[in-house]
Formats: structure tokens, C-alpha cells, sequence
């Protein structure tokens, strides 16, 4: 017989561990469907890795994808510490993009170019989430399904106006024009995709950390996430960290889209993210909402995305193991995370 | 009396380091209440816990009618007949009250058996003087009703000894006449109860006979309770005398807080009807009252959580009547909230990060936007070491503290700026007689110093101890004021009533 119980304090070791356990649970269960789908799983496994990971410019690879789900994982991350239920980060990275490209195409220096990009995209994804953050405090809307619904009108704007004034009148396709030359993102290897935004994004994973850890708008997040009625009785204004934090999360989430135009597709497209804000869910939560832990759990995803169009190749299993892998994923460690806060025991046979 | 009903012998616990429970032996006999008593931290919880199953003990054995049982959980102590009701009450909020009776009981084909429940709920009700409407859900009781259907519950389910543990902490003194009544005519009719409490005088009411535990060891046994006085048994349970503070004659100074025909509305409980006092310097005002004459919105509105209505509150001569928390403290106000845990403190985050919540902004803790860890550290090491809050360390999260000690932390982080002004609720409420004697001497201390303190509180005794004048409220509305050497139990019991009114 065995029976929850309740904990009464985490060992440390468990933040880093829980993770790892949800990630290899996730990949045993998976394995299955790759030996349903016809497949050795050793050998899937095996192109996946040696795809993702296993020279120099696969590596590259995986961190070009990994650069606007760190983005979307911090934007996730900092906004769920809060409490604030940004779903819309696919949305908001929509948002971004679409006002990078419009920056981007007009003619001027290209630092000012991407320096424009950057503030423009960010500003985008930023009054998106205040949208949701908006409506929860003055209406109490519930801001999971006030965020996830933004990410449909977004898209469906995206459509409009690459379907209508954006679109290209040569060739008819429904895409942007292309920003100008100059503002593209300067790449950091010769023969590589690894473009600036990369490291931006690897950067900004410490500075997210460093924002919640050791200012006071960090600590004021923290407390209103964990108890907003001692927040409010300490003398924090409840309401003002909630926008806070929507900007923040917003902005992070609109920089993944700046990235993606100007390191990338240097255009917008129908299919510029495919649902890289929605993965940012998943990367916050393998982060356990730490952004320091944002990095290598969006690098894992990358390298399952990547890794998974190389597997289908060689092996004929359907890439959507990719999707399937970050479903289980995310299931795992939200199983994994019971563990936090219970324990399994033993406990003898009844009598 | 008869054979015991249950008897535990050197029952021993250990959690790591701390032994919780040492060699403790106890029986209980049919229609006996018998009172365990202790100090927080003493094991009471510990020792209720093994007998119920939630712990297996690492020395020591349960008798039950005389034959040695093992109980492994909760299913086994019901089937030896043995009940509980927890500190935590264990209840579905959104079933009703007959469903949560019949969770885990199995009908005829594995179907509820409502007709039966409602039979059963019905007899219980008119054996003990337990009643309550079986339709209601859970969450639409108060608490002290839902306790009553903690105590059904184990009563239905066949309990013949029923361990209450700190029944009385979450209740208001009307309800607990109300329980005791209950209890009583159980064991009239043969049921053991073991009732837990530091609170003495009620200890001294119920109960046949008391266990005392200190440490962790029986450290007396009274046989007399109802004979014994409370100075004896808070001796056994602390080991030393307990000598009450006195409050020192003091010439208040000019007023320090003034409401002045304060009104509210949109408050979840009983408005305020305009209401007007003061509190002068060195001064402490009682505010006695039944729980629910509009304590909370008199609090919530000096404390800056709701906006009156209409009326006007002043600081030090200065109005501040729709300032917000943050504006109140940086004027000298200082404030202790009637629930630690959801409007104190952030159980899940380092006890430190509590104790400097509402000043995080300012120069001692921050600059620039950004926080000073050493200093935030250093505070909260400080304040551990002078009000002795018994804790691992300023890191640890603050949810893992004693009620004591997360009152003292509270007490700290208020005190340590020398409030011109403080407001509490329930000082000590669930606190033992020690942690309660060291918060009132603090407060002697304050009035000392010239700060001035409204106490809202339900122990009539420890405002009659405290305070300098008393105010009673009544429906919303203060129905009156006066000096604390002119009232007694008696007197504010009756005022509190509505009865001696404007008088
Ligand atoms: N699950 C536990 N793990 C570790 N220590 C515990 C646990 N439960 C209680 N203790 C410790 O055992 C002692 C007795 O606690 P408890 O039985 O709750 O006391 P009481 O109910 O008399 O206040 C305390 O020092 C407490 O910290
Ligand atoms: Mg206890």
C-alpha cells in the first residue's frame, strides 16, 4: 500500500532533479509511439540528438530555435510568479513581429534599425498583455481565457494585413514585404544562422533572474503571487505590480517576435511562430518559473523540434512527435511537481 | 469507573531530532472527558495523531477495550472506534452537509443511501443536541458550524472516543458554550472525549481529569481539574510560575488616532455605523465585542484595507482617512491582522521576506529599485534574536512556524519601527500562556513608551488586563466606553449583548 503525505519542506536537490525526471519519464512514454510508428527508438533517438546536438552547427541550430522560446519561457515564467495567467504569449510574440517588420522596412541606419525593432516589437507585445491584465483588474475577466483568446485576434489580424495591404503583388503569396537589408540581424558565425537575438535572449534569462531575485519589483511580484491579501495589507498596490508585470511579460514576448524578423525569416508570415508562445508555457514550467532554468529547458525543446524533422527523415516516424513530447512533457512535470508538495510512503500491510 | 476505553502505554515519537512524543501513557473511560494540556510544540497534536493512526509510534502500544491494537490510518482508528476532529477541519466545501457525512461510506450497491444518512443524521442530532440542515453545503457554514459536522462526522461513522484538538481556538466564546454543552451530554451517554486546549479555565470547566504534557513527557497528571487552580496547572505545563503583568498607572498623553463618525459599506461583513473614538498616547483602548459587530471593517478601515463610507480618521492630528496601508504605516501606524497566515504573512516564502514586506521600498531595505539582501537578512537575524522566535533561520519559509512564533515575527516586523499607533486583533489567539504573557508585555511596554493601542479582542479577561478603557461594540455601532477599572466579565458580557445599550 502506498499513500500521499503531505511535506512539510522540499530538499533542494528536488528543483533540479524534478525536471530531469519529468524530461526522461517524457521520453520512455514517447518511446512507445516511435516503436507503434515502426521505428527502433534507440535509432530515433539517436538522430534526434545527433541532429540537435551533435556537431557545431546543429548546435547553432538548436539555439537559433531555442532563442524565442527562452523569450516566451521568461515572458511565461515571470508572469506566472505573479500569478498573472499570460497564455497569450504566442499572441503577443505575434504583436511583436508584425511591428518589428514595420520598423525594419524603413530605410535608415542599421543599429537605429534593430535599436527601433527592438523597442517597437517589444512596446507591441507589452500593450497586448495589458489587455488581459486590464480586463482582470477592472472587470475580474479571467485572464487565462481573456490572454488565450487575444492569441486568435492577433493571428487573424497577423492574416488581414499579409493578406491585404502587406501582401507581396508579385509573386501574390500572402507574405510581408522584407525589412531592409541593413536592419537584419548581424550573424555572429559565418556559415550559421546564430544571430544576434541569440545572444540577446541568453542574456536576458539572467537579467529576468536577476529582476525577480534582487529588486523590489521582483520581491512585490513574488508576494502578491504567493498571498495578494498580505501583499496588499504590506502596502504593495496589488493592481499596479499586476500591470507591471503584464508589461514585462508582454515586452519579453514581443522581443521572441523581433527575433524571429530580424534574425530569421526577415518577413512576416502566416507561420513565423509555430507556437512558440504556447511552448513558452511549457519551457516556464520545466523552469520551475526560474528564469535561469528558462535556458536549458527552451534548449531542450529546440532541440526535440529540430531533432524530431531530422527523425521523421531518417526514420519516417511523423514529426509531430515533436508536439507530442512537449504535451508529455509539460503533463510529466505538472505530475512531477505533486511531488513538491507530497510525498509517496510506504505504509504496512492493514490488519 | 469502568474498564478504560482506550489506554496508550509509553508511547514514544521522534521526528529527527526532536522527540516528540517521550514514554507517555494514557487511558480514557467510557463517559470521561479527559483534558490533554500542553504548551505549543508540547505533542499533544503528535500523540492525537499516533492514536489516530497518522503516525506509527517508535515505542509503545494502543489498547483498545483492553486488547493491544496497531492502527495504520485513519480507517483503522474508525473501525476501533475512535474519532477525530483536526485542528484543520478535513471537509468538501462545495458538498453539502449529509453528502460530506456519507463520503466514503459505502450503500447498498455502491449507490449513497440518502434515506439512511438523513436517518442517522437526524438521530445523532437529537441524541447529543447536534443539529445541522443536512442541504446546506460546507462552504455556507460558519465555522464553528462546520466543526459540528467534524464532530457528526465521527459520531457517524461510530466513533466511541471522539478527540477534539483545540476546538475552542477558531471559536467565539458564545459557541463554545455551545460545544461544551455538546460534549458533556456525550459523555453523559458513554462516549470518552479528549479534549486538547491551553486555554486553562476551560480546561478547568469541562474536563474529568487532565494529562499535562511538557517537552514531550507527561509532566503531571491532575486528577481534580475543576479544584485545581489555573496558576497550579500553568505551572506544570510551563515548569515555572506565570506571573500576570501589570499595567503600570500612566497619565495618557494627547490623542494619537481618531475616528470621528466613521461609516462603511461593501464590507463582506457587519458595516461600521458612525463610529467615533480615540486612543491617546501611552494609552491602550480595548474593543470588546461578539465576533462579528463590525471588528473586522473597524480594523480594515485604521488599517487602511477599506475606504469609509463617510467620516474622518486622524493621525496625530493629521487626517489620513483614505490613505492606503503603505501611506498609514510611513505615518507611525502599526498593525497586527486577525488571520497571520493569509493576511500576515506569505507562507511560502522565507520568513524574512515577511518581516520586511511593508517597508521593502525604503532606504533600510532597498535603494533604487534594488534590495539589500545583507541588510534584509540582518533585520530579520535581529529580530529572530530579540523576540526569541524559534525558527531554523531567517531562509526557512515562514508557513513552517508555530502560531507563537509567526505572532512574534508579525510583532517584530511592527514594533521595530516604533509605531506612533498600533491596531491588533486577537493578539493571542491559539497562542499557549507563555507566548501570550511575552505579547502582552510587549504591548505594556509600547503604552510604556508612549505609543497608543486599540486591542479588538473576544478574551474578555486579557482586555480587562490590558486596556485602560474599553469600548463595546455593538451591531456596527461602538454602544459604549469605559474605564476598564469600572467594568468587569459580567458587565461587558452584558453590553456586548446589546442589552445595557446606551446606557
Ligand atoms: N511532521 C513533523 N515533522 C517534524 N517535526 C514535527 C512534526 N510534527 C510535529 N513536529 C514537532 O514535534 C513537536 C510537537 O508538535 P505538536 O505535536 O504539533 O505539538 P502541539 O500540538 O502540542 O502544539 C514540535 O516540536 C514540532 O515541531
Ligand atoms: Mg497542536
Amino acid at each position: 500500500m502506498f499513500r500521499l503525505e503531505a511535506r512539510t519542506s522540499t530538499p533542494a536537490w528536488f528543483n533540479l532533479a524534478l525536471p530531469l525526471i519529468a524530461i526522461a519519464v517524457t521520453l520512455v512514454l514517447c518511446s512507445g509511439l516511435i516503436a507503434v510508428a515502426g521505428a527502433g527508438v534507440i535509432e530515433a533517438y539517436g538522430v534526434m540528438l545527433s541532429a540537435s546536438l551533435g556537431d557545431s552547427y546543429a548546435i547553432t541550430e538548436t539555439l537559433v530555435r531555442a532563442a524565442p522560446m527562452i523569450f516566451t519561457g521568461l515572458a511565461v515564467a515571470i508572469a506566472f510568479r505573479a500569478k498573472f495567467w499570460n497564455i497569450g504569449a504566442e499572441g503577443q510574440l505575434l504583436a511583436g513581429a508584425v511591428a518589428s517588420c514595420f520598423v525594419g522596412a524603413i530605410p535608415m541606419p542599421g543599429y537605429l534599425a534593430m535599436l527601433l525593432m527592438a523597442i517597437v516589437g517589444a512596446a507591441a507585445g507589452a500593450l497586448v498583455a495589458l489587455v488581459p491584465a486590464t480586463l482582470r483588474i477592472k472587470f475580474k475577466v479571467d485572464d487565462v481565457v481573456s490572454s488565450l483568446l487575444l492569441n486568435s485576434v492577433i493571428y487573424y489580424a497577423l492574416m488581414a494585413l499579409i493578406e491585404g495591404p502587406w501582401k507581396d503583388t508579385f509573386s501574390g503569396y500572402p507574405i510581408s514585404p522584407p525589412i531592409e537589408d541593413s536592419a537584419n540581424f548581424p550573424v555572429l558565425i559565418e556559415g550559421t544562422r546564430l544571430h544576434l537575438g541569440v545572444i540577446v535572449a541568453l542574456i536576458a534569462a539572467p537579467l529576468c533572474w536577476f529582476l525577480i531575485a534582487r529588486t523590489t519589483l521582483g520581491f512585490r511580484i513574488r508576494v502578491t503571487g504567493e498571498n495578494p491579501e498580505a501583499a496588499r495589507y504590506g502596502g504593495i498596490s496589488v493592481q499596479r505590480v499586476l500591470l507591471s508585470t503584464a508589461l514585462l511579460s508582454g515586452a519579453l514576448a514581443g522581443l521572441a517576435g523581433v527575433g524571429e524578423v530580424g534574425g530569421v525569416h526577415f518577413q512576416v508570415m502566416s507561420d513565423i511562430s509555430p507556437g512558440y508562445g504556447y511552448s513558452g508555457i511549457v519551457v516556464a514550467m520545466l523552469a520551475r518559473l526560474n528564469p535561469l532554468g528558462v535556458v536549458p529547458a527552451a534548449i531542450f525543446l529546440a532541440a526535440v523540434m529540430t531533432g524530431a524533422e531530422a527523425m521523421s527523415r531518417a526514420t519516417g516516424v511523423p514529426a509531430f512527435l515533436s508536439d507530442v513530447i512537449q504535451g508529455t512533457a509539460l503533463l510529466a512535470m505538472l505530475v512531477a511537481l505533486l511531488f513538491t508538495a507530497y510525498r509517496i510512503r510506504r505504509v504496512g500491510a492493514q490488519t | 469507573m469502568s474498564a478504560p476505553l482506550i489506554e496508550m502505554r509509553g508511547i514514544t515519537k521522534i521526528f529527527g531530532a526532536v522527540k516528540a512524543n517521550e514514554a507517555v501513557d494514557l487511558s480514557v473511560a467510557p463517559g470521561e472527558i479527559l483534558g490533554l494540556l500542553g504548551e505549543n510544540g508540547a505533542g499533544k497534536t503528535t500523540l492525537m495523531n499516533v492514536l489516530f493512526g497518522a503516525y506509527a509510534p517508535d515505542a509503545g502500544e494502543i489498547l483498545v477495550e483492553g486488547r493491544p491494537v496497531t492502527i495504520h490510518n485513519s480507517a483503522d482508528a474508525l473501525a476501533a472506534g475512535i474519532g477525530m476532529v483536526h485542528q484543520h477541519f478535513h471537509l468538501a466545501p462545495r458538498l453539502t452537509v449529509l453528502e460530506n457525512l456519507l463520503i466514503g461510506i459505502p450503500g447498498k450497491s455502491g449507490r449513497i443511501d440518502r434515506t439512511r444518512g438523513l436517518a442517522r443524521l437526524d438521530e445523532i442530532s437529537r441524541q447529543y443536541g447536534l443539529s445541522l440542515d443536512p442541504n446546506l453545503p460546507v462552504s455556507a457554514l460558519s465555522v464553528g458550524e462546520q466543526q459540528r459536522l467534524e464532530i457528526i462526522k465521527a459520531l457517524f461513522r461510530g466513533a466511541k472516543l471522539l478527540i477534539l484538538d483545540e476546538p475552542t481556538a477558531v471559536l467565539a466564546p458564545s459557541e463554545v458554550d455551545g460545544l461544551f454543552a455538546a460534549l458533556r451530554s456525550m459523555a453523559a451517554q458513554g462516549l470518552g472525549i479528549i479534549f486538547i486546549s491551553h486555554k486553562l479555565n476551560e480546561v478547568r470547566a469541562l474536563t474529568h481529569r487532565c494529562v499535562v504534557l511538557r517537552h514531550g513527557k507527561v509532566a503531571g497528571r491532575v486528577d481534580h481539574p475543576a479544584s485545581t487552580t489555573s496558576a497550579e496547572m500553568a505551572k506544570l505545563m510551563c515548569g515555572h510560575e506565570i506571573v500576570p503583568p501589570t499595567r503600570e498607572a500612566s497619565t495618557p498623553g494627547a490623542a494619537v488616532l481618531t475616528l470621528d463618525g466613521i461609516s462603511t459599506s461593501g464590507h463582506a461583513g457587519m458595516p461600521l455605523r458612525d463610529v467615533s473614538l480615540f486612543v491617546r498616547a501611552g494609552e491602550i483602548l480595548g474593543i470588546a465585542g461578539v465576533s462579528g459587530n463590525g471588528q473586522q471593517a473597524l480594523a480594515d478601515v485604521i488599517s487602511g484595507m477599506l475606504q469609509p463610507r463617510a467620516g474622518t480618521m486622524t493621525i496625530a492630528g493629521k487626517t489620513v482617512t483614505r490613505f492606503s496601508p503603505r501611506e498609514l504605516q510611513a505615518f507611525g501606524l502599526g498593525r497586527i491582522p486577525e488571520d497571520r497566515m493569509t493576511t500576515g504573512l506569505v507562507t511560502n516564502l522565507p520568513l524574512a521576506d515577511s518581516m520586511v514586506l511593508p517597508r521593502i521600498g525604503t532606504e533600510a531595505f532597498s535603494r533604487n529599485g534594488l534590495l539589500n539582501p545583507t541588510a534584509i537578512r540582518a533585520f530579520a537575524e535581529a529580530q529572530i534574536k530579540a523576540y526569541d522566535i524559534r525558527c531554523p533561520g531567517p531562509m526557512v519559509r515562514a508557513g513552517a512556524l508555530s502560531g507563537g512564533n509567526l505572532q512574534k515575527a508579525l510583532l517584530a516586523r511592527e514594533l521595530a519601527f516604533d509605531p506612533k499607533v498600533l491596531i491588533v486583533s486577537q493578539p493571542t489567539r491559539g497562542l499557549d500562556i507563555g507566548a501570550a504573557r511575552f505579547i502582552h508585555e510587549k504591548f505594556l511596554a509600547m503604552r510604556a513608551k508612549g505609543c497608543g493601542i486599540i486591542v479588538i479582542g473576544e478574551d474578555l479577561e486579557e482586555l480587562l488586563m490590558l486596556s485602560d478603557r474599553i469600548a463595546v461594540m455593538y451591531e456596527g455601532r461602538i454602544a459604549r466606553t469605559l474605564p476598564s477599572a469600572d467594568a468587569t466579565v459580567a458587565r461587558l458580557g452584558l453590553m456586548m449583548t446589546g442589552a445595557e445599550g446606551k446606557a
